[in-house]
């Protein structure tokens, strides 16, 4: 049976890894590599690099990591930010990495999705997508610039209909980043991924919100996501992986044991 | 031993090499068709689509040098379905080494890629997943199609629907799933098919 996902994110600012509040405030958590490394280890089914300088800064900064951690690690790893082109696409996949995420670049040009789609295969190309819960006018809008805080801007788009778009051009998995809930450990945003699920005909990664075991739990049960994505609770030692899956396994959730 | 990465130009290739670095093993990545041929041991990858790598092996002058090889062949991913008689990603012929067929995959409800780890179950006598137990058998999958169950499947996997994880014809051998990201399962994966013998391959 196809395992639920468990998937570290790690920011990258400036070649180190760093995990801010609401996208702010971004504090150094570590060294790439060893990290990486830890989290194959520990038994973390897929890591995501997310290089969250590049795509406000509109350049794509010294990504030779890449190939480091290609080495080093024997898991899946997505790179995300600031690929707006086929050929940093090329550079980036040609490392090692098996997928890379484009968010803003996306925004600014639709058709990137379907160039790089059917440039190196629809199984490579991860949308991501920031979603933002306006409560006075009762829309989830989606925002982009999202790594600066200076530069984040709202879109014309709201989450749904973009997500549509972003399947109908052929994305083959979408993470959905619950920009109210990121950092904040309060749990995932259930009601807009469960919303969204019967939208997203290609696996949906859940992004945003995760505090405890049970936010895992509930994720997985009641939104029917294919994977969970989490940082901070990982990069500051809250939850343990080898722990973290074998309660899911326990409460009867399909998952990769860690050993 | 001598290794060699057949270069499609197509596929992420870096993935590949490291694991085999990882145990201590340097491959050649080459489409030179006589380093293929004197190879010990050669792996088809594969990223991409069928038609467009078939394409590729095409214009490289490959498709007789891969069709003819005796020494122990592993295709990965689409390398695997490349080694099958036709694939439905483009209607179009392929090796034709290992007597299976490529499907589009119909997997009810589920989502599509069939992305992530899941378990294989060994069909039959499969010397690839020696030494790993049902239990550690977990492999990470990314396709939507999908080499239907038959006389050559020597692993299966479930996913809406049952699917040859691993194939199999004399020499051939393909895996559905990347064993360059699939952990210490993979790597034994790989180690084993480093391990084969002419014994292994002649069924």
């Amino acid at each position: 049976m196809l395992a639920k996902r468990i998937i570290p994110c790690l920011d990258v600012r400036n070649g180190e890894v760093v995990k801010g509040v609401q996208f702010r405030n971004h504090e150094v958590i570590g060294a790439i590599e060893p990290l990486a490394e830890q989290y194959a280890q520990a038994g973390a089914d897929e890591l995501v690099f997310y290089d969250i300088t590049a795509s406000a800064d509109a350049r794509v900064v010294d990504k030779s990591w890449v190939e480091r951690i290609a080495r080093v690690i024997d898991i899946p790893f997505t790179v995300a930010g600031g690929i707006s082109s086929i050929a940093q696409a090329q550079e980036i996949l040609a490392m090692g990495a098996d997928k890379i995420s484009i968010n803003s670049p996306a925004l600014r040009n639709p058709e990137l999705i379907n160039s790089l789609v059917e440039e190196f295969g629809q199984q490579c190309i991860v949308i991501g997508i920031d979603s933002f819960y306006n409560s006075e006018t009762n829309t989830y809008d989606v925002y982009q610039f999202t790594g600066d805080e200076s530069r984040t801007q709202k879109t014309t788009w709201q989450t749904r209909d973009w997500l549509r778009e972003v399947v109908a051009r052929g994305a083959g998995e979408i993470v959905l980043n619950c920009m109210n809930q990121d950092g904040v450990r309060k749990g995932y945003d259930i009601e807009q991924l469960s919303a969204l699920r019967n939208d997203c005909p290609v696996p949906l990664i859940a992004s945003g919100g995760a505090g405890s075991i049970a936010d895992f739990q509930q994720v997985f049960t009641d939104a029917n996501v294919d994977g969970a994505l989490a940082a901070s609770v990982f990069h500051k030692g809250i939850i343990a992986i080898p722990t973290l899956k074998q309660s899911l396994i326990d409460a009867g959730i399909a998952v990769r044991p860690a050993t | 031993m001598s290794l060699v990465i057949v270069d499609t130009a197509c596929a992420n290739l870096s993935s590949v090499r490291f694991a085999f670095e990882r145990l201590g093993v340097k491959p050649e990545v080459t489409a030179n068709a006589e380093r293929i041929r004197s190879a010990d041991k050669v792996i088809l990858p594969g990223v991409g689509t069928a038609q467009a790598a078939m394409r590729n092996l095409q214009q490289l002058e490959l498709v007789n040098v891969l069709k003819q090889l005796e020494q122990p062949v592993l295709g990965i991913c689409l390398g695997m379905q490349l080694l099958t008689n036709w694939s439905a990603e483009g209607n179009v012929d392929c090796l034709g080494v290992i007597p299976a067929r490529t499907l589009r995959m119909q997997a009810q409800d589920l989502p599509l890629p069939h992305m992530g780890w899941n378990t294989v179950k060994a069909s039959q006598n499969n010397p690839l997943l020696a030494n790993i137990s049902p239990e550690q058998a977990w492999f990470y999958f990314v396709h939507s199609y999908a080499v239907a169950p038959d006389d050559a499947t020597i692993a299966t996997c479930d996913y809406g629907q049952t699917f040859a994880a691993m194939i199999r014809h004399n020499n051939y051998f393909g895996a559905q799933f990347h064993p360059e990201r699939s952990g210490a399962a993979g790597a034994q994966l790989l180690k084993n098919f480093l391990e084969l013998t002419d014994v292994n391959t002649r069924a």
